[in-house]
């Protein structure tokens, strides 16, 4: 077939690795054979700019089942046959178009990558990313992501218990959507997503099959553009009350019935293309499919068509030929079609026919191996301008009361409540740590054990050193989890970044890499599965760099949680670093951001300290010593101790603190590693003391919980004051125009 | 005591009413909208959900379904029925409770706990409750406000078939306590010869302290207590 450039843009594919393919194949593709390429190898499928980065990650750790890359998503053991899977992933482009569509049908595709594995979803998160909401657009699309989430998970009864939100000025017009899912189930009943055994058959269920978004996966692999809403017909559209009944029919296929398949498939990003060819390649066999007998939504659609077709609410299913009536009849029984569409075969070859033609036949193994480019990155030299800026030279504080007011009250620190009261955080009866905290915490039904999971990410670290920002990042998470009370496991990460193929990207990408695989490796939290979303940008730049990192905790006894709020009477202390803090503590904090209206200098973490405090909050809650816990993160010491006082509803009184030479540094500074613990009395503050220094951890004594007012050094807000900044601000920031 | 927990498909509330319902020793069992039999000392649960997704107006489809004929048997002949959230608003649909239910005066979905404050302690359900605090069952719906014409509303007030109002902790009836613009409050309502009760709120969410109450447990524990008793 000649092809012209336009057949190769529409697939995204360069003349280069046209050539590559037709070297491969020792042919010119067909169309269908080139859409099919175009889309595997595209960033979005074939992660052909991050793999040759992936060699970084730490893959393995007492908690790894199933390790990245294995199946859909990645596994840990929760001990006695228990087992979690979960994974992040990104519906960015699509919900910059269409927010409300793009972010329902991001929850319903990590849901799939979920209930493919076998197991039951049991939690959903969302990491969001948008433009300040002094914009009217960025107003819009917060809204439409946010209902849209709630739209879909509200209806398929699976609770949205947590994740977070940032507005910085990148995101404008490049919003990041990245949904989290967890599934939690026997270990016996995890499934492979394999197309293992010659000649059983090849099973579609769910939704018919339309001709909305044909080609998303390339859309998601291209920078958006003024010409971008060209692409609003690569939206999907989703349906949760189809993905409900293919949640329960699938749970129920693999609680019960396990033995009747021998492969379970979500279709996803390049739908059909990518689900057979995905499930041939992990079982070493090849497939064949006839486009005829897809199920259709839309009348004349060609094999091209069906094949890439990205309709939503699809699995695959490769039954034993022996139970494929048993399966189809549980199918029916769920009120879903089921249609055989094709087989396993041994040949290891994809053929595609339509009725008697054959529209494409090559080879499974070229599919999976799309041409890597290992990034050409390149240090810009605006990083050593960012750094080189002294967050010391601008003015100390002077009204400290009211910069933590104000911060209280931004649209990055105020309460998300204005979110997650739109979201069924409940359902399922066992959330027992509800968004508003550091982390959720979810029940595992049937035992004692709890699991915590936290997404964290703060793009301005990056933005000013990719490769500490991003340790940063892992280590907040990982924070958030053990101020549960939970051990971290593992993690999950979601790459978002702008276009690759620029060198300061590249550069970007790979120090972002490295660094959060130092983090995990020393806070021993492997990779267990992930994403990338490059190509995020606009006419006006790429977004800062976002490693979202989605991190889960193991706590054996879930009835012993902590949570943010202390008792009053309790004594507050400061674990990890002392009150004064340099000036360099504030590059890239929310105060410098809110206050300054800048951004720069240079944030530092020392990840073996990092690694000290955590265990050191663990094992003191281990000997009962805790009763609550908070890390510092936004907005520093000061925001911290609010949101503890809001949490309890009574104030503090610590008035006396050794803030140093820079009182901002103090108070909003954001120097990494460090906790607020909540203790009974001063036995258990010496106690906490002791086991402190003994590992080499500063610790400081604050103040007490009581009374109606923040007293924190010379801050004296009163703490109905407080609370009404903090709880209002995001819907005051919502509401203009 | 058993229980029939009813399925629609799209119900979500299924696995959490039999989940509430075994913590206070009541065994359930699950049936599918298409079956019929229900036995006659059986506690008849719609749980909450989108049945048939809501795409046409919540609870609409699922009154035609095959069970729903014998839901209206069950509850002509005096047996319990309890229809929460979406099972209440499939009981208004089934003209089994007067009223309807329409979009939150938010506009928005919410989920939140509320405090419901008894108005009716005669009935299956209510026996025994306190009526100077209110009980804590969380709320989670996009379409919860109960509206009916004020000749209806009238009726259920002098007849005491309110069973909840939305108030405070400490039993009040106020309009801040009212999450969604609902008449009168109104949280949940009886039918006239108290075996049917529709309420938004989910009791069956506080079912054990560690999920942080349990309040719902009233309603199931007056239900076991009524066992045997005629209506």
């Amino acid at each position: 077939m000649p092809v012209d450039d336009r057949a190769l843009q529409q697939v995204a594919m360069s003349r280069e690795e046209y050539r590559r393919l037709v070297e491969m194949l020792d042919r010119e593709p067909t169309e269908v054979e080139l859409g099919m390429t175009g889309a595997l190898w595209s960033e979005h499928c074939g992660y052909k700019h991050s793999r040759p980065l992936f060699h970084y990650f730490p893959t393995t750790g007492p908690f790894v089942l199933t390790k990245v890359g294995e199946e859909n998503a990645g596994a840990i053991d929760l001990g006695d046959g228990w087992v979690c899977v979960f994974k992040m992933e990104s519906h960015n482009h699509p919900s910059a178009l269409e927010p409300y569509e793009g972010a329902a049908t991001g929850v319903g595709g990590i849901l799939r990558d979920i209930f493919a594995m076998g197991m039951r979803p049991v939690a959903l998160l969302d990491s969001l990313r948008f433009g300040p909401l002094s914009d009217r657009n960025n107003r819009r699309l917060f809204r439409g992501v946010v209902a849209g989430i709630g739209g879909y998970g509200n209806c398929v009864g699976v609770p949205t218990v947590g994740g977070e939100v940032q507005m910085d000025a990148s995101y404008s017009g490049n919003p990041l959507v990245n949904a989290m899912a967890l599934g939690i189930g026997r270990r016996e009943h995890l499934l492979s997503a394999a197309a293992r055994g010659v000649g059983n058959p090849l099973v579609l269920v769910g939704a018919d099959t339309g001709r909305d978004g044909i080609h998303g996966a390339t859309f998601a692999s291209v920078e958006l553009s003024e010409g971008s809403d060209e692409h609003r017909p690569a939206v999907q559209v989703g349906n949760p009350f189809m993905e409900k009944l293919l949640m329960e029919a699938c749970c129920e296929l693999a609680e019960q019935h396990g033995d009747w398949i021998e492969g379970l498939q979500d279709l996803g990003a390049a739908g059909l293309t990518s689900a057979s060819v995905e499930a041939a390649n992990r079982a070493g066999t090849g497939i064949d499919i006839d486009i005829s007998l897809v199920p259709r939504r839309a009348q004349g659609m060609n094999a091209y068509e069906v094949m890439l077709s990205e309709s939503q609410e699809r699995m695959l299913v490769i039954p034993k030929i022996e139970h494929l009536d048993d399966v189809l009849a549980l199918f029916r029984r769920w009120e879903l079609h089921a249609d055989v569409i094709g087989h396993v075969t041994g040949d290891q070859l994809a053929t595609i026919r339509d009725g008697d033609t054959v529209v494409a036949r090559m080879p499974v193994a070229i599919f999976g191996d799309p041409p890597q480019y290992p990034p050409a990155g390149e240090r810009p030299a605006s990083l050593d301008r960012l750094q080189a800026i002294d967050p010391g030279a601008q003015p100390d504080v002077a009204d400290s009361s009211a910069a933590l007011l104000r911060l209280l009250g931004s649209e990055n620190i105020a309460s998300r409540r204005w979110i997650f009261r739109q979201y069924d955080h409940m359902v399922q009866n066992n959330t027992i740590i509800r968004p508003g905290g550091d982390a959720a915490v979810v029940r595992v039904r049937g035992t004692s054990k709890g699991v915590a999971v936290s997404t964290d990410c703060n793009g301005r670290f990056l933005a000013l050193d990719p490769r500490t920002g991003a340790a940063m990042a892992v280590a907040e998470a990982a924070r958030n989890v053990v101020a549960t009370g939970a051990t971290p496991a593992a993690l999950t990460d979601c790459l978002n970044f702008g276009n690759p193929e620029k060198p300061d990207v590249a550069y970007q990408l790979e120090e972002a890499i490295i660094g959060l695989s130092e983090a995990a490796r020393v806070l021993n939290t492997p990779v267990i599965s992930g994403n990338a979303s490059l190509y995020n940008e606009t006419p006006t730049g790429a977004i800062i760099p976002t490693p979202g990192i989605g991190m889960v905790g193991v706590i054996e006894d879930v009835a012993r949680h902590l949570t943010i709020a202390p008792r009053p009477g309790d004594l507050v202390v400061l674990l990890g670093g002392p009150v004064a803090q340099p000036a360099s503590t504030l590059a890239g904090s929310e105060y410098q951001h809110v206050v300054h209206e800048t951004l720069g200098g240079r944030p530092s973490i020392d990840l073996d300290l990092e690694a000290r405090v955590q265990r050191l909050v663990l094992d003191a809650h281990a000997r009962g010593l805790l009763s609550a816990a908070h890390d510092l993160a936004d907005g520093g010491l000061a925001v911290a101790v609010a949101e503890m006082c809001i949490a309890a509803g009574h104030g503090i009184a610590a008035g006396a603190l050794d803030a140093g030479a820079r009182l901002d540094a103090a108070l909003f500074g954001e120097a990494p590693s460090r906790f607020l613990v909540a203790v009974r009395d001063a036995d258990a503050a010496a106690a906490v003391a002791t086991l402190a220094s003994a590992v080499g951890v500063p610790s400081t004594s604050l103040g007490r919980i009581e009374g109606d007012a923040i007293a924190l050094g010379p801050i004296a807000v009163s703490l109905a004051v407080a609370r009404g900044e903090w709880e209002t601000g995001l819907e005051r920031a919502l509401a203009e125009g | 005591m058993r229980a029939a927990v009813l399925v629609f498909p799209g119900t979500w509330s299924d696995n959490d009413c039999v989940w509430a319902l075994s913590q206070v020793g009541i065994e359930s069992r699950k049936v599918w909208h298409r079956e019929t039999h229900l036995e006659p000392d059986e506690l008849v649960v719609l749980p909450g959900g989108f049945s048939y997704g809501d795409y046409l107006r919540t609870g609409a489809i699922a009154r035609f379904a095959p069970i729903m004929e014998s839901v209206q048997r069950h509850a002509e002949a005096g047996g319990l029925v309890i229809g929460i959230c979406n099972g209440f608003q499939i009981l208004c649909e089934a003209h089994l409770l007067p009223g309807v239910l329409m979009r939150n005066e938010s506009l928005q979905f919410r989920c939140a706990d509320t405090y419901c404050v008894p108005a009716n302690t005669t009935s299956p359900f209510t026996r025994g409750l306190d009526t100077s605090r209110g009980y804590l069952f969380p709320i989670s719906h996009g379409e919860g406000r109960y509206v009916a014409d004020e000749a209806t509303l009238k009726m259920l007030d002098e007849t005491d078939r309110v069973a909840f109002r939305y108030g405070t902790a400490d039993g009040r009836v106020t309009p801040e306590a009212n999450p969604n613009g609902s008449m009168d409050n109104i949280a949940g309502i009886l039918n006239e010869r108290g075996n049917v009760l529709g309420m938004m709120p989910h009791p069956e969410r506080a079912c054990e302290p560690l999920l942080g109450h349990d309040d719902g447990n009233a309603i199931w524990r007056s239900a076991l207590a009524s066992v045997g008793v005629r209506v």
